[in-house]
């Protein structure tokens, strides 16, 4: 693809339930910004079944122009050669899509495709003389590296929350169906789908999570995590060793071979802050810190650290919090 | 049974700084490991060659002292090992680098069963496995949890999404990421390893591939070039309370309440 004619930013939006989901919202203010400051448009790509109602959040969170695509489980070459397909047709000089597992999963491929690089778990992007530069870290959060992309398009896999979303109502795109017959590409069968677990965990989109980590010391404590979660109306995270001792779901992980999240309010209780943990919740709004050890590395990221016994401040936290409510 | 499995060396541990004068990256020490990922693609493998028979081969790219990572597959029971290692690979992206790859594996003959770790933990970015299996037009599945089933002409696996699992059935040949805790991998084994001490490792440089443009590899060969590397802000507006008891819940939640998180 040249670069003379390569213009627009095409955001692909993944739906869950006919519903879009945060992370691709939050692309698509975004892109809007983006695209408007150089005088193009926001092309946001949805595919699935019923989704006139999601194509319409997806104008207001700033796409110009909907293309939606009927197609009805996930299968990854199926959606990697319908994003290709519009790619080559509406020549996009950026593609960008939310970091979740699928995105991650197609994303590589459609840049494969393209014989273009891909940028993932992108916390920033800015638009410099001409150029997208793309934020993003490495060594697991350690360092982060600035990266352009010579090949067009770029493509690039967002980190959740790394944007706000902005819902305008009287904005205003256009809705076009397109049909992309790719059935025969298909060599992976999927021949079930199995929804194994029990309850969905939505940490991605919480906008307040409280975790635990080893520092709750039992099952039994890991509960006042659970409590306080339910008396702030957030959702519960872990860390991989309190997963590892089975109190509390694989789905509730939170960091590097967990979830990444980005809430307005994260509570780490109990969590000496490894880097693979931290990682997955750096981009948070504020992090409050709850650890007995006043050396541990989760106090140089938090906004505000308790140096306390988890045990018997998060009890009284709660408390607090009850009575306050039932005024 | 054919089965080639992907791996790397990677630095041992992500303590990583970023020199504030030169903006060069100064790693702790020059200690490194294979890839922990990619213990469990190797375990997946000797399990499948235990049940099929057949050999499992590794392959790895980078610098002469990759080799370590190989011999510590040997020691785990892996047959055969091949570098590509040559000047002109350095300072590859994601697409150079599953490209020198797919390149390397073209030349080695057919494999059956390609397996790769889900992710590296220095570049962590989790591309490499599927895009080879594009360069070698090979059906590919990530994150793949566990094996359902294995039959003459395929496999079926779990593999792992948000909210389900997808059942996927593949033909071989194919190209599978495995996620970890897939099977726990065991540990190298002291018979294996004085076994394998004089095991011949196989280079391979750029002029044993098809292809022989210098310009598809390396950093010729990277759309993807990074402008800078610095280290992520640190946040010196914290404040740290100690104690624990009533007067100190209450702040936390007046604190909280003042941000209007509840």
């Amino acid at each position: 693809m040249s670069h003379s004619d390569a213009k627009n930013i095409m955001v692909y939006v993944e739906t869950v339930s006919d519903t879009p989901l945060n992370g691709g919202l939050e692309i698509l203010t975004k892109a809007h910004k983006l695209a408007a400051a150089r005088g193009e448009e926001v092309i946001a790509v949805l595919i699935g079944s019923n989704l006139e109602h999601a194509a319409n959040t997806a104008i207001m969170a700033g796409a110009d122009k909907v293309i939606l695509v009927t197609k009805d489980n996930y299968e990854m070459e199926v959606y990697e050669a319908i994003l290709t397909r519009l790619a080559e047709k509406y020549k996009p000089s950026l593609i960008l899509s939310a970091g979740t597992l699928v995105g991650k999963d197609i994303l590589p491929l459609v840049a494969g495709n393209l014989t273009t690089g891909c940028a993932v778990d992108v916390m920033e992007i800015t638009d410099k003389d001409g150029n997208f530069v793309f934020t993003c870290p490495v060594y697991g959060g350690t360092v982060l590296n600035d990266l352009v992309i010579k090949g067009t398009p770029a493509v690039a896999a967002v980190r959740s929350g790394a944007f706000e979303k902005e819902l305008v109502v009287e904005r205003t795109g256009e809705i076009i169906k397109e049909q992309v017959g790719v059935e025969n590409t298909v060599r992976a069968k999927i021949v079930e789908v199995v929804n194994e677990m029990a309850e969905t965990v939505n940490l991605e989109e919480a906008q307040v999570i409280v975790s635990g980590g080893r520092g709750m010391g039992n099952k039994e404590n890991f509960r006042l995590v659970e409590e306080l979660a339910l008396a702030c109306h957030g959702v519960v995270g872990a860390t991989r060793p309190a997963i590892e001792a089975e109190w509390v779901p694989r789905s509730h992980q939170v960091g590097q071979s967990g979830k990444i999240v980005a809430p307005k309010l994260y509570i780490a209780c109990g969590i000496s802050g490894a880097t693979q943990h931290v990682s997955g919740m750096i981009g948070s709004g504020y992090i409050v810190a709850v650890n007995k050890d006043e050396d541990a590395p989760i106090f140089d990221i938090a906004d505000v650290g308790i140096v306390g016994d988890v045990v018997k401040v998060v009890p009284l936290l709660i408390e607090e919090i009850k009575k306050i409510q039932s005024l | 049974m054919k089965i080639l499995v992907c791996i790397k060396q990677v630095p041992d541990s992500n303590k990583v700084e970023v020199d504030p004068v030169t903006g060069v990256l100064k790693r702790d020490g020059a200690a490194s490991k294979m890839n922990p990922y990619d213990l469990y693609a190797i375990e997946t493998a000797l399990r499948i060659k235990e049940k099929t028979g057949g050999m499992v081969d590794v392959i790895s790219m980078g610098p002469p002292q990759a080799m370590q990572v190989i011999k510590e597959a040997f020691s785990m029971g892996a047959d055969h090992g091949t570098l590509l290692s040559d000047r002109r690979f350095g300072g590859a992206d994601v697409l150079a680098t599953s490209y020198t790859l797919a390149q390397g594996i073209k030349s080695m003959g057919e494999y059956d069963l390609i397996l790769c770790g889900k992710q590296t933990t220095d570049g962590d970015t989790a591309q490499v496995g599927p895009e080879i299996a594009e360069w070698l037009n090979l059906p590919s599945v990530s994150n793949v949890v566990s094996i359902r089933m294995f039959e003459e002409d395929g496999i079926t696996v779990d593999m792992d999404l948000p909210d389900e699992v997808e059942v996927a059935k593949v033909k071989f040949p194919c190209l599978l990421a495995v996620d970890k805790d897939i099977f726990q991998p065991r540990l190298p084994s002291y018979v294996k390893k004085t076994e394998t001490k004089d095991r011949k490792i196989q280079i391979l440089t750029l002029d044993d591939m098809t292809d022989q443009d210098e310009l598809n590899y390396g950093l010729n060969g990277s759309p993807t070039q990074v402008q800078k590397i610095f280290p992520p802000e640190t946040n010196d507006k914290k404040e740290i309370w100690n104690g624990s008891g009533d007067m100190l819940a209450k702040k936390l939640f007046d604190k909280v309440e003042e941000l209007k998180f509840v």
